[in-house]
């Protein structure tokens, strides 16, 4: 057992962080409030690999493995990088041009059985619509759909849609197809929730250290920084349970996938909420504007929080492991 | 990030297991916690045991009879004892996790050859002699005087929160040897018989009604000078050896059994009934116990990536405040979830209805200590936040 973040993985995670930090500054991200979606930038994801980064090198992908793609879907999340990321990477051999960036895949997980509204992300983005239900996977064009936009979504940076009625979509994956779908969704965008966690709690400490009053950091106040403390641990906390999900998928000996998934889902949607919500507190009536980006990360959480199963439907499914397992 | 035990640590689970199926059961039913010499001679039994089949000392080198495992065995080892219930540590606590360590690491080789064997194989029992009533977290403010006499120093305080006194042949005292010099500087580290004359041993009732804890007082105790461990006035570094040995994988086994309070918790909400509804059926409860899976396996996840970075560095990181600090937090948590379920039940100190309630009581109030003890939850969010997240200190 060696849990550490390996020479090549670090250098992936690496490779992907400084693109986005040259190419997704908050500014680029202003420039996108309302849009979400720059084809210029998707193409450029596809470049990098990150939606063939698991798809074998034989089929064009890059042959990598759950817990590197966890590695840089935590970029991702830290740079709020919008559109369908985890869908297109999960569609990758599975829907033509997913791993190239030609094609644009949305979705929208039914798998909770969950009822209208409908609302799909990106929708005018897409180039194929999938939905994920519990005993199948199936593919639907996005104009087979009657969708009409929603004005104002909460996620600026990521529009909305609401679609009355599903259609009927050609079956592209079975029962087993569909879970593995879903674990490795809830993998992904829980990675992109532990970016948010770390990038929250950053903003956090920049801000509290420079901002003075009473004549002295702000930073420095122990209710504060106690609040930054427990920050601190859930980043931690969260870090560890989600890249422990990323390698059991990776290997199933290692533990039990199910488990390993609803966890890291579960930690990482509160995490990213709690980090985010005391980023605001944190920042005071700053934290309140529009101007200071914390409000895109809170906003997102909601967003990542609502796929693939809330914190609270992993809570329940981890309750009822346990409640099985004692008689 | 490989998260799989290897075929050497999996050998070595099987083994361990398999000897403690036998052994536990064997050394039969824990003592009453007020029966002394019961407890004494129960937990260095055990000791003796752990020794006699290698397995005492994991963490222990080699030349010292240790068994100098790896940090993964150490894990696996740590989860083998909580899984078959074996003993506690009890009262080789500090002989075995703080004295031992330190004389390892800073005493000469007169002190480490009539010392370390015999704790190592149950025969000597220590106790810790730092907090003072006025030096609790701020431990360096401790005021004991030690004032040097010919061949022994001549120690005078107050010592408190002192587990196991009662039963200890030794004591690790940290005592002020310069009262001029700046509070850290100087301290001495000395390893007190207790059997000299000038000690005097008050139990120190605690909220759970047992004695483990005793003052200490000291009056003019005369103590070896060849018992001091390090330097003269060096004791604040020593202590510092000390308790960075607290803060590796010495948790695990309490992880472990904290995975299975939370499933005694299920256990119950499955026995007990409300509103003519078993409890289980509760929706919010289950939440709540999925929220806690969820957080005990995240820090199970922590620990992994803890020991792996330890297994590398070799030293534990600050990290481990990060741990000790939510791995508390979280057991008072289950602990409370399950009095919330046992209702009336939970007002018994003993079994009452067939339900596991002396158990989950004492747990409960025990769990009280934990975000006190070895550096509050305030302390730790306070070394957190100034040496990891690099904040403006506190004044001091």
């Amino acid at each position: 057992m060696d849990f550490r973040v390996n020479e090549d993985q670090a250098a992936l995670q690496e490779g992907i962080r400084s693109f986005c930090e040259g190419r997704v500054s908050i500014e680029q991200l202003r420039e996108l409030e309302g849009k979400g979606f720059e084809s210029e930038l998707w193409s450029e994801l596809a470049e990098m690999g990150v939606f063939g980064l698991r798809l074998p090198e034989a089929d064009g992908g890059v042959g990598l493995g759950t817990a590197d793609a966890v590695l840089v879907f935590e970029e991702l999340g830290k740079a709020l990088v919008p559109g369908p990321l985890a869908w297109t990477h999960l569609a990758a051999g599975l829907v033509d041009g997913a791993a190239d960036g030609t094609a644009v895949v949305g979705g929208l997980d039914l798998s909770d059985g969950h009822g209208a509204p409908y609302i799909i992300e990106h929708f005018e983005n897409l180039d194929v619509l999938l939905l994920l239900y519990a005993d199948r996977i199936e593919r639907v064009a996005p104009k087979a759909l009657d969708a009409k936009p929603v004005a104002t979504p909460l996620d600026p940076l990521t529009p909305i849609f609401e679609v009355s009625e599903i259609p009927e979509g050609e079956v592209i994956g079975g029962a087993e197809d569909a879970q593995r779908m879903r674990f490795e969704g809830a993998v992904l965008v829980s990675g992109q929730l532990l970016g948010i966690t770390e990038t929250t709690l950053a903003m956090s400490l920049e801000y509290t250290k420079g901002r003075e009053q009473f004549n002295r950091p702000i930073g420095g106040f122990q209710a504060l920084k106690h609040i930054m403390a427990d920050c601190f641990v859930r980043q931690e906390a969260t870090r560890a349970v989600v890249y422990a999900a990323g390698a059991t998928i990776d290997d199933p000996l290692a533990g039990d996938v199910s488990r390993a998934v609803s966890s890291a889902k579960a930690m990482a949607g509160e995490s990213a909420w709690k980090n985010s919500r005391a980023a605001v507190q944190l920042h005071g009536g700053m934290g309140f504007t529009w101007e200071v980006p914390v409000h895109y990360y809170l906003k997102r959480t909601r967003v990542l929080e609502n796929v693939f199963g809330t914190s609270e439907e992993h809570a329940d499914a981890l309750a009822e492991g346990l409640g099985q397992a004692v008689a | 990030m490989d998260l799989r035990y290897s075929e050497a640590d999996e050998k070595f689970r099987a083994e361990l297991g398999a000897w403690l199926k036998e052994a536990v059961p064997a050394h039969g039913k824990a003592p009453s916690i007020h029966d002394w010499p019961g407890r004494r001679a129960y937990d260095t039994g055990w000791q003796r045991k752990l020794f006699d089949a290698g397995y005492a000392g994991v963490n222990w080198p080699k030349e010292y009879g240790g068994r100098d495992a790896t940090l993964t065995e150490q894990l696996v080892y740590y989860e083998e004892i909580a899984r078959a219930h074996a003993p506690y540590v009890g009262v080789n606590f500090v002989g075995m996790l703080h004295g031992g360590p330190t004389v390892i690491t800073e005493g000469t080789e007169q002190q480490k050859a009539k010392h370390i064997p015999r704790i190592l194989r149950g025969e000597e029992v220590w106790c810790q002699g730092f907090s003072e009533p006025v030096a609790g977290s701020d431990l360096a403010a401790l005021q004991t005087r030690a004032v040097r006499d010919g061949d022994v120093y001549r120690v005078t305080g107050h010592k408190i929160w002192t587990s196991f006194a009662q039963v200890s042949d030794y004591c690790e005292l940290l005592v002020r040897t310069n009262p001029d010099a700046s509070k850290h500087k100087g301290i001495s580290w000395l390893i007190m018989p207790m059997d000299l004359p000038g000690i005097d041993i008050r139990p120190l009732p605690t909220i759970i009604g047992d004695s483990d804890f005793s003052e200490v007082f000291l009056e003019d105790v005369p103590v070896p000078v060849e018992n001091l461990v390090g330097e003269e006035n060096d004791g604040w570094r020593v202590t510092n050896v000390t308790l960075r040995f607290e803060r590796g994988t010495a948790f695990a086994s309490e992880m472990y059994q904290l995975q299975e309070s939370l499933r005694d918790v299920v256990e119950i909400a499955k026995r007990v009934t409300r509103h003519g509804v078993v409890v289980w059926e509760d929706r919010a409860l289950r939440r709540e116990v999925g929220h806690l899976q969820s957080e005990l396996d995240s820090l199970w996840a922590m620990m992994k990536l803890s020991v792996s970075e330890t297994a590398q560095t070799g030293m534990p990181g600050l990290g481990a405040s990060a741990i000790k600090l939510y791995y508390t937090e979280l057991y008072q948590r289950v602990c409370e979830l399950a009095l919330g379920v046992l209702g009336r039940a939970g007002l018994a100190r003993e079994d009452v209805g067939g339900l596991p309630t002396q158990d989950a009581l004492r747990r409960m109030l025990n769990s009280l200590s934990l975000t006190i003890a070895g550096g509050t939850s305030q302390v730790q969010r306070n070394i957190i936040s100034e040496r990891i997240l690099g904040l403006p200190r506190e004044p001091r």
